[in-house]
């Protein structure tokens, strides 16, 4: 393996250790939300540095790589990177999100059983993993897969914001809980958009074929 | 000689190599004293040669020597002259070279641009000329009363209806003769300098639309010019000096007028040279004379190179300055 | 045959549509070359679209450069060159024994990779082609040595020395002289054999500007070994091995996607 090839494979490397990280991050953030754990939101939050830096380091070294003026396959794996990482690092914002809300749920008691939150983020996490795996064994129809799911995450969201509407509408007291919770469902249903996005960028690393706005928005 | 770079006790490191010598390069001193030698060799026999020529040959020298006409018993001091033979010499030289020239150089434009390389006819020209460079200059001098005189002189006379107007020795045939045996220097030199023009140049006149022969008078003759004075510069050297292949086809004994015409015979420094020290009666009289002649001939053979090298010279600085 | 790759745009040959770069003002069909009894160039089938730039790329000996010079017939000058197939110029078949060579060579100019000035004064360099053709008049001379000093970029760095010789010049100098000297006959076609290989960025930098520049008014083809420079300059790229036609696109194709794998490997530096 040539200098080139084996920086080229330490960035794919730097993307997938991103990748598992950003998915736990929004799995410790589900789990500090239904168990109402304190302790695993704060540490979530504390984390999210982790990935910030990870983009830091994935753009510098792209930087780097496309100074050497890589071109076809080479080309699109690096330009696909830097955007991968950018998706990936919001994904962890969105995970703090949810883990501050959480925090802030904590301190009342719990509205109601939580069914279609962690469906939604089962989805998303789903979506995502996937799109993870097919950049790693190169499966351009299972990314392919990944991006109608997306309308299925924003339905549930659509349905959860009307459902808790007419909540805070009943009941005014339930306004403080309930506009947390639909914080909780659009950053869920954000997550979904970026892992649809790493889905994207990975049919484009492997087809060269630019697949993004093509599908109607949900 | 050399200390050894203190080493701090106890230390075990490999002392790095020094760059100071340590001992005299003997194999290096003795080329350079062998090449040195060789050199100075040379130059000490060719000080010796010309300059015994010049002590002994230079009181010889006089107006009147150079520019008149010797007497019949040249032999003597008071009648010795050499005006006819510097005038032979030269104009057989310049003769020579308005013959070997332009034969050489198209020669050498046709083996280097146009002859297959390897085709058997090339080949057979090729080994031709390297082997009439290694021809005996006396076979040359036959060659010429053969050919020349013999057969080409006589045929002409018998064609014009003269009686002997060329069937015998003449500045004309000398001149040729001498053509031949320098022909091969000529070609050679003139092939080396062509074959030094960059080939680039030629295949950018021809990417341009120039035919071949555009190339060759444009760019590729001009260029090869100061090699191809070269090759004229040698074949003078050569030829001024040369006693054999005239001995037959134009040098006389003794003439009483100079050379008017090409079909003249004519005087020769070479070969007065060789009359001296051979028939002469009285060597001891005679050595002055010979000295001066042989100072004379020397003289001559560097000016005649001289006005080529100028001319070779000036040649070179227009091309570097671009004409 | 040739594992050709033509872009969709291109119409069938022979159909007498124009594609959109234009009438393909080189065309070859089948075109085979032998040294003696090596086959070089295997059965090539181009179209060169005519003001665009083409470049031939490829590793070492695969026939880029040997291809590039059929177009003005400058193999010809090589002993034992044998030429099999269709090669045609402005429609013309210049292979029959009737075309005028010196008449082609005036149409398809050629810039070779080691710049080659000839040593004469700058102003003589230039006016060497039209000379040859038997301009005389000073006047039409020093303008058209103007025009293409100044459309080669050259003239304002030696307006001022135009009889001094053309080797005092710098090596991107000589070479931007030599591109002057070419398209002071006016050629339709310019052919380009690695001239900026020998330069250093600068020099190179300058060559590629005037290349784009000139592609307004010539057709330009260009062989190089730098990826880089084929990405910069080129609007289609051909890809040679071993004397075949590999793939032959629009540049962007070749260069983010192309097609044949052998493509993609050499131009990712993975072979060649």
């Amino acid at each position: 393996m040539t200098h080139f090839e084996s920086d080229l494979a330490k960035l794919k490397d730097m993307l997938l250790t991103m990748g598992s990280h950003a998915e736990t991050a929004v799995q410790t953030a589900l789990k500090a939300l239904t168990e109402r754990d304190d302790e695993r939101a704060r540490s979530v939050k504390d984390n999210d540095s982790v990935l910030d830096q990870f983009e830091i380091d994935v753009d510098e070294s792209a930087l780097l790589l496309l100074a050497k003026a890589p071109l076809a396959r080479d080309l699109r794996l690096i330009t696909v990177a830097m955007k991968v990482s950018q998706n990936l690092e919001r994904v962890g914002d969105e995970a703090t999100t949810i883990a501050r809300r959480a925090i802030e749920l904590n301190t009342e008691p719990q509205l109601k059983p939580y069914v279609d939150l962690p469906r939604m983020a089962n989805i998303a996490i789903d979506m995502l993993r996937d799109a993870l795996g097919a950049f790693v064994t190169g499966d351009a129809e299972k990314a392919r897969r990944v991006v109608p799911r997306d309308k299925e995450v924003d339905l549930i969201n659509k349905q959860l914001h009307r459902e808790l509407t007419s909540f805070m509408i009943e009941k005014p007291v339930t306004i403080s809980r309930c506009l947390h919770l639909m914080t909780i469902s659009k950053s869920l249903e954000r997550i979904a958009d970026h892992a649809t996005n790493v889905a994207e960028e990975v049919v484009f690393l492997l087809e060269a074929k630019d697949i993004r706005h093509e599908h109607p928005a949900a | 000689m050399s200390t050894a770079p203190a080493q701090p006790p106890g230390s075990t490191a490999r002392p790095a190599p020094r760059l100071t010598r340590q001992r005299t390069d003997w194999s290096s001193a003795l080329w350079t004293s062998a090449t040195l030698l060789g050199t100075s060799f040379i130059l000490v026999l060719l000080i010796w040669i010309v300059g015994d020529i010049v002590v002994h040959g230079l009181p010889g020298l006089s107006w009147r020597f150079v520019f008149t006409t010797p007497k019949k018993d040249f032999f003597e001091p008071g009648s010795a002259a050499v005006l006819p033979m510097v005038v032979g010499t030269t104009i057989r030289v310049l003769v020579m070279t308005i013959f070997v020239l332009p034969i050489g150089v198209i020669t050498a434009i046709y083996l280097t641009e146009y002859a297959h390389t390897t085709s058997i006819y090339t080949r057979v020209i090729r080994s031709a000329i390297a082997n009439l460079a290694g021809v005996p200059s006396i076979v040359f001098g036959l060659f010429g009363l053969g050919f020349f005189i013999n057969f080409l002189g006589k045929n002409i006379d018998l064609a014009i209806g003269a009686t002997s107007r060329f069937g015998h020795p003449s500045v004309l045939w000398a001149s040729l003769t001498l053509a031949v045996m320098t022909l091969p220097v000529m070609v050679i030199a003139t092939e080396e300098s062509l074959k030094a023009i960059t080939p680039g140049l030629r295949e950018a006149s021809l990417a341009l639309g120039a035919t071949k022969l555009q190339t060759i008078t444009r760019i590729v003759l001009p260029n090869a010019m100061p090699g191809i004075l070269t090759g004229a510069i040698l074949a003078i050297s050569r030829a001024a000096g040369e006693v054999a292949p005239i001995l037959f086809t134009g040098a006389a004994y003794y003439m009483a007028d100079l050379p008017t015409k090409l079909t003249d015979q004519f005087m020769d420094l070479g070969y007065h040279t060789f009359v001296l020290s051979t028939q002469s009666p009285d060597i001891d009289k005679t050595r002055p004379i010979l000295y001066a002649t042989v100072l004379v001939l020397l003289m001559l053979t560097f000016t005649l190179n001289a006005f080529a090298i100028v001319a070779r010279a000036r040649m070179r600085r227009a091309m570097r300055a671009g004409h | 045959m040739s594992a050709l790759q033509i872009d969709k745009t291109t119409p069938p040959a022979g159909s007498g549509q124009h594609p959109p770069g234009g009438a393909p003002l080189i065309q070859t069909r089948g075109l085979e070359l032998f040294y003696g009894q090596t086959k070089a160039l295997k059965g090539i089938d181009i179209d060169i679209q005519e003001r665009l730039v083409t470049a031939f790329i490829g590793p070492s000996g695969c026939g880029k450069s040997t291809f590039l010079r059929c177009f003005n017939r400058m193999n010809d000058l090589i002993d034992g060159v044998r030429i099999l197939g269709e090669c045609r110029v402005g429609g013309e078949e210049i292979y029959e024994p009737d075309i005028d060579v010196i008449e082609l060579r005036k149409r398809v100019g050629m810039v070779f990779q080691k710049s080659n000035p000839f040593p004469k004064s700058i102003y003589e360099n230039v006016a060497y082609g039209l000379r040859l053709h038997g301009a005389k008049d000073k006047a039409a001379l020093d303008e058209v040595v103007e025009k293409s000093l100044r459309g080669a970029a050259l003239w304002d760095e030696v307006k001022d020395r135009l009889n001094s010789s053309a080797l005092g010049l710098s090596g991107g100098q000589q070479q931007r002289l030599c591109i002057a000297r070419t398209i002071a006959i006016r050629p339709e076609i310019i052919l380009m054999d690695e001239p900026a290989s020998a330069l250093d960025p600068i020099a190179t930098a300058k060559v590629e500007e005037l290349i784009l520049e000139l592609k307004k008014e010539f057709t330009i083809v260009i062989v190089t070994h730098n990826m880089q420079q084929a990405t910069r300059i080129s609007d289609r790229t051909a890809f040679f091995y071993l004397g075949e036609l590999i793939e032959y696109d629009q540049t962007k194709k070749i260069f983010t996607n192309p097609a044949m794998k052998q493509t993609e490997d050499y131009v990712t530096g993975r072979f060649g």
